[in-house]
């Protein structure tokens, strides 16, 4: 089953850690936002592989609830 | 005020950037807000006699532009620039441009800031001072992690990685095991290089169960110093305070009188000039520790303001200004009761604080409790955006007694409307009636310890 992982809260994307191919496992960190002066990490809840990734480093504004990254 | 400086820029905003202009209201100075693009109609902009937009919201592109900021001053034609807390509070290039503009800079000399803001030279500094201080390592920079782990096994486990440019909690991470270490050096060193544009790191022991309590300082600038006592900060998330109170329950007199005396005669070995804050980490057997030196007005000062009756925006204008103030004997500054401030942030407790940024679509603060003190950047329809700081208001509440102040700050909490968005008053209300601190068993991993009674409904 596909996992689609979406924005918590609004913010700016300070760090991507995946690249569609990666492998990953329930907990690794995908991505970390930087929401009023803190870093939200947003972990991936199922094991599979990073099908895309839609968000950059360093992006601006990103919304609550866009999906940043999908995995099967 | 004697007319030296008749008109200052606050190079900030929110509730701090309000609660400067006030003073200088009181004192009849004239004020300026700067203001990004998010903030344009902010209140901090509307209590103010003028303002100098400062460029985009996001605050590095604005509020930490130094040279944007020295423009506002120029063409608003301000005497001095008030730099509140964070953003270029504690910046010394800054300090030094503001003052090589010809404009007076309201805080302590440019050398100072820098000597302190240096974690690990302000260390060395305390040292000389006969200040204790934590075991700890020398810079540790991203290309130079030879023998990493035998510096951390020097140091100790349990332990910190601090940024060296950090403070304030921020760009702090814990390790409690080697397997941990190299990881989390370079995630700070990282965060600290983006943060702080410094990368440079260093390893202090952590000790617990411990407390965070702080002395308030004044230094005249030539060697004299006072202290307006101490302030408990041991209520914490994520390394920043929530609840602050003064005077600090259950905390010896001799142990009181120790760190005022240890943190005053820092004050005088530096020369201080203005308030300032001297951390300290206290022990279980009541040993301290310098944690860091704020050279600057911290967040809590209200603490201090309503036990004393002293303003210390006034006190840094009056000193920045010239005014002799020799009538500020440690004599002379006498608290009275018990005062106790409650952060409320936009954030959600249950979900690990997650930040939460929204519309204010309701805001009522309670109005009609006795000794109750509200300092707040928003009005009801403002936005809290995620570009800055999720604090939303403070409360300070002064009772005769510890009890009375609690029990007023419980009133007050209960008596604000906030929605559009989540806040910490829930979790802050459970804070307040937990036995243990009723008890003034405050420690730093309070909040962690107690996590599932504090969410508990």
């Amino acid at each position: 089953m596909a996992e689609e992982v979406v924005t918590q809260v609004p913010g700016n994307v300070w760090k991507v850690l995946v690249k569609p191919g990666d492998t990953v496992r329930p907990g690794d960190v995908l991505f970390i936002l930087e929401v009023m002066k803190t870093e939200v990490p947003h972990e991936a809840s199922q094991a599979g592989t990073v099908q895309s990734v839609n968000i950059y480093e360093g992006q601006e504004g990103v919304d609550a609830g866009a999906i940043a990254v999908t995995i099967a | 005020m004697d007319g030296t400086i008749r008109k200052i820029l606050i190079a900030n905003r929110g509730e701090i950037a309000c609660r400067i202009i006030r003073s200088c209201q009181k004192l009849g100075v004239r004020t300026v807000a700067i203001y990004s693009d998010a903030d344009k109609n902010a209140m901090h902009v509307s209590l103010a006699d003028e303002s100098q937009p400062v460029g985009p919201s996001a605050a590095r592109d604005s509020y930490l532009r130094a040279e944007r900021v020295i423009a506002a001053v120029k063409l608003a034609g301000a005497d001095a620039i008030h730099p509140g807390y964070g953003f270029l509070s504690e910046d010394c290039d800054f300090a030094r441009a503001v003052i090589a503009a010809g404009f007076t800079w309201i805080g302590p000399t440019p050398q100072t800031i820098e000597d302190m803001g240096d974690k690990e030279r302000a260390r060395m500094l305390v040292k000389a001072a006969g200040v204790p201080v934590l075991s700890g390592s020398a810079r540790i920079m991203p290309d130079d992690l030879h023998g990493l782990a035998e510096t951390a096994a020097d140091v100790g486990y349990p332990l910190l990685v601090k940024a060296v440019a950090g403070g304030g909690g921020i760009g702090m991470r814990r390790v409690d095991q080697p397997s941990e270490l190299e990881k989390t050096v370079r995630a700070t060193q990282e965060f600290a290089a983006k943060s702080f544009g410094d990368p440079g790191v260093y390893l202090e022991r952590y000790t617990e169960p411990a407390r965070h309590i702080e002395i308030q300082v004044f230094g005249f600038g030539d060697g004299r110093s006072v202290h307006l006592f101490e302030r408990e900060c041991s209520i914490q998330r994520r390394f920043q305070k929530i609840v602050e109170e003064s005077p600090a329950p259950r905390l010896e007199t001799a142990s009181r009188d120790a760190m005022a005396a240890a943190a005053t005669a820092l004050v005088r070995q530096e020369r201080y000039a203005g308030v300032g804050t001297i951390e300290f980490v206290v022990d279980s057997l009541g040993g301290f520790y310098f944690l860091e030196m704020n050279t600057r007005i911290q967040v809590e000062h209200p603490v201090t303001e309503m036990i004393t009756g002293r303003d210390l925006v006034e006190l840094q204008i009056r000193l920045a200004s010239g005014e002799d103030l020799s009538a500020l004997t440690q004599a002379s500054i006498v608290a009275s009761g018990h005062a106790v401030e409650c952060r409320i942030y936009a954030e959600d407790p249950s979900r690990n604080f997650l930040p939460s940024p929204g519309r204010l679509t309701a805001f009522e603060v309670p109005n009609s409790v006795p000794g109750i003190r509200i300092d707040t950047g928003f009005r009801e329809g403002d936005a809290i955006t995620y570009y800055y700081d999720p604090m939303i208001a403070k409360v300070i509440a002064h009772g005769p007694n510890r009890e009375a102040a609690l029990s007023a700050m419980g009133a007050a909490l209960d008596g604000f409307r906030i929605e559009g968005l989540k806040t910490n008053i829930g979790f802050l209300r459970k804070v307040l009636v937990h036995p243990e601190f009723r008890a003034g068993n405050s420690f730093t991993r309070f909040v962690d310890t107690y996590m599932t009674e504090l969410l508990a409904n």
